[in-house]
């Protein structure tokens, strides 16, 4: 049993969903609880509170915040996101209002009404960037987990620049390790000739996990103008077209590596999240698929019950990495 | 914010290269003139924004250009068709400090400028409204705005005139203007106009609801997204 992913036998912990022959749809991160595989894909649900006039957010597995830097930024010149064959490229470029902010105004709104996991989202252009804003994220009492962001496609340096080769992921793995007590999840980047590379020096790090991909880099062009749609010119892309990329890319690393992943990319129903979860995703996260569906999240947690079922299946758990199985 | 299904009952060309879109169903969120909806198309990820002209208990109606593919596939909609929406999104226009407004659009940005002259009229406040196309052809509402009840005056570029040739010389009678259209004439408008204004601004969007930043945009107050911040803006917030 890797990490933190799954329950050993015995395990008298485990809680059920709803009636007691219902499919169990709870999993475990960082031996942290979470009553479904789901979570809100960093950037695509702000900071959480603002999305409460939707649905309940305690519905949701976890709550993975906006990538936040030291300073505030104002990100990228607008238009900042366009329309794809299924799927979308956005520019954003890591706009929020910076750690201060984020820690005093948005997240105890969130705290307050959210019950479950928050999920920090750390980005910065240095080292020391890194690991301040995480070490601020490790203080907050709201925040249970603390996922960096080393693969942002839309920032001139730092973002992504950390994500492409292993030396350097492993430098940031290494330097938040050592300054947060908090369980670490690296977000990686799909723009690589060898994720699993990065992967494996992000666990030799330390790292506590991985989330599998963050967007694909891309652009469009607009015709009658001649020019690039997006202000920032290239973009990543994001939606249904990438998820057959992020399965390969889960698939591959599970084989190689024994900590938990997230995976992300285009998932869009609860058969997409347990196809991750066969090639070894421990959750999943939801981000394109909620822009177009508000609702998208707590549609698919509800999928959960009938799909495991009819896949004669009694707990979500149990269906992780099972691809591998020959 | 409401997520709807809608039945189209009308999807017809009124000039050149403009639609008129008539949907039926639920309208309870639509509560200021100048807010939007999110129409998801077949075929196409994300949803299409367009401005509301007009609604009742029935249904709205929204006026839309083709200018891309998903616009160009909605033309081909048939009635009967039902589309899902998001309603209500974003913040309209602010209608309770004007009692001599003049309501200054162009071309495609005219609609959502019907719904708040309708409002004006209802509150027993009669509005100037300047409104421009690029030639006869692409003209449209121009008489829906008279049969209303409203001072309407129509340039055409084709005539060698622009509404920023009429602001001049009839801002004197107003006391705000309202005004939406492309982002060249609204540029030109903030620069022209002495009067206190609003101006309905637009981009590209993802989510429309506030959560993707997708549509930030910088103002003298900050970013603002303009989904859930706008569409409509105070003249003085903007970095023009």
């Amino acid at each position: 049993m890797r990490g933190w992913s799954g329950f050993s036998k015995g395990d008298t912990q485990v809680v059920k969903n709803g009636a007691a022959d219902m499919p169990d749809c709870s999993t475990e991160l960082a031996g942290l609880k979470f009553a479904n595989p789901i979570l809100t894909a960093s950037g695509t649900f702000g900071f959480g509170a603002e999305a409460s006039g939707f649905y309940d957010l305690n519905r949701l597995g976890g709550v993975i915040l906006k990538g936040v830097t030291r300073e505030p930024r104002m990100g990228n010149p607008i238009p900042r996101v366009t329309d794809c064959p299924s799927g979308m490229l956005n520019a954003v470029g890591l706009e929020n209002p910076g750690i201060d902010a984020v820690i005093d105004c948005e997240l105890p709104p969130l705290a307050r009404i959210y019950k479950g996991a928050i999920v920090a989202n750390v980005c910065g252009f240095t080292i020391e960037e890194y690991t301040e804003v995480a070490a601020r994220f490790d203080a907050s009492p709201s925040v249970s987990l603390i996922e960096i962001n080393i693969s942002c496609p839309n920032v001139a340096h730092g973002g992504m620049s950390f994500g492409i080769d292993a030396k350097s992921a492993a430098a940031v793995t290494r330097a938040v390790r050592r300054a947060v007590r908090k369980p670490i999840i690296m977000k990686l980047s799909p723009n690589v000739s060898d994720i699993v590379e990065i992967a494996k020096a992000c666990e030799t790090e330390g790292a506590d996990g991985l989330t599998l991909i963050n967007t694909i880099l891309g652009m469009r062009i607009d015709l009658r103008a001649r020019r690039p749609i997006l202000g920032n010119v290239y973009g990543g892309l994001s939606g249904p077209a990438i998820f057959p990329i992020a399965l390969r890319m889960i698939h591959q690393v599970y084989k190689d590596v024994r900590i938990p992943i997230i995976g992300a990319g285009g998932v869009s129903s609860a058969r997409d999240a347990v196809e991750m979860m066969l090639a070894g995703a421990s959750a999943v996260q939801i981000g394109s698929a909620a822009l177009v569906d508000p609702s998208a999240c707590v549609r698919i947690i509800d999928e959960f019950p009938a799909l495991l079922t009819e896949l004669g299946a009694t707990s979500i758990r149990e269906l992780i990495g099972t691809a591998h199985k020959i | 914010m409401e997520c709807n299904t809608y039945t189209i009952s009308a999807n017809e060309r009124v000039a050149h290269d403009i639609y008129a879109l008539r949907l039926n169903g639920r309208t309870d969120a639509m509560v200021a003139p100048g807010q939007f909806i999110n129409i998801k198309l077949d075929g196409f990820f994300l949803r299409r924004p367009f401005s509301v002209a007009d609604w009742d208990e029935n249904g709205l109606m929204v006026y839309y250009k083709t200018v891309g593919e998903g616009t160009r596939a909605l033309a081909q909609y048939a009635r009967g068709r039902t589309i899902n929406a998001l309603i209500g999104l974003g913040h309209g226009f602010d209608c309770g400090c004007s009692a001599r407004p003049l309501i200054i659009g162009g071309g495609v940005g005219v609609p959502p400028l019907f719904a708040l002259a309708k409002r004006f009229i209802s509150m027993g406040i009669i509005p100037t409204v300047l409104i421009g196309f690029a030639s006869g052809a692409d003209e449209f509402l121009s008489s829906e705005f008279r049969l209303l009840g409203c001072n309407t005056i129509v340039t055409l570029e084709t005539d060698g005139l622009r509404v920023t040739d009429r602001i001049l010389e009839i801002q004197s009678a107003h006391d705000m203007y309202f005004a939406c259209g492309p982002e060249g004439m609204l540029r030109a408008v903030h620069r022209i106009c002495r009067l206190p204004g609003q101006l309905s601004v637009e981009t590209r969007m993802a989510c429309g609801v506030g959560l993707c930043r997708g549509c930030t945009c910088d103002t003298l107050a900050g970013g603002k997204r303009i989904c859930v911040d706008g569409p409509v803006f105070r003249k003085e917030i903007l970095r023009w």
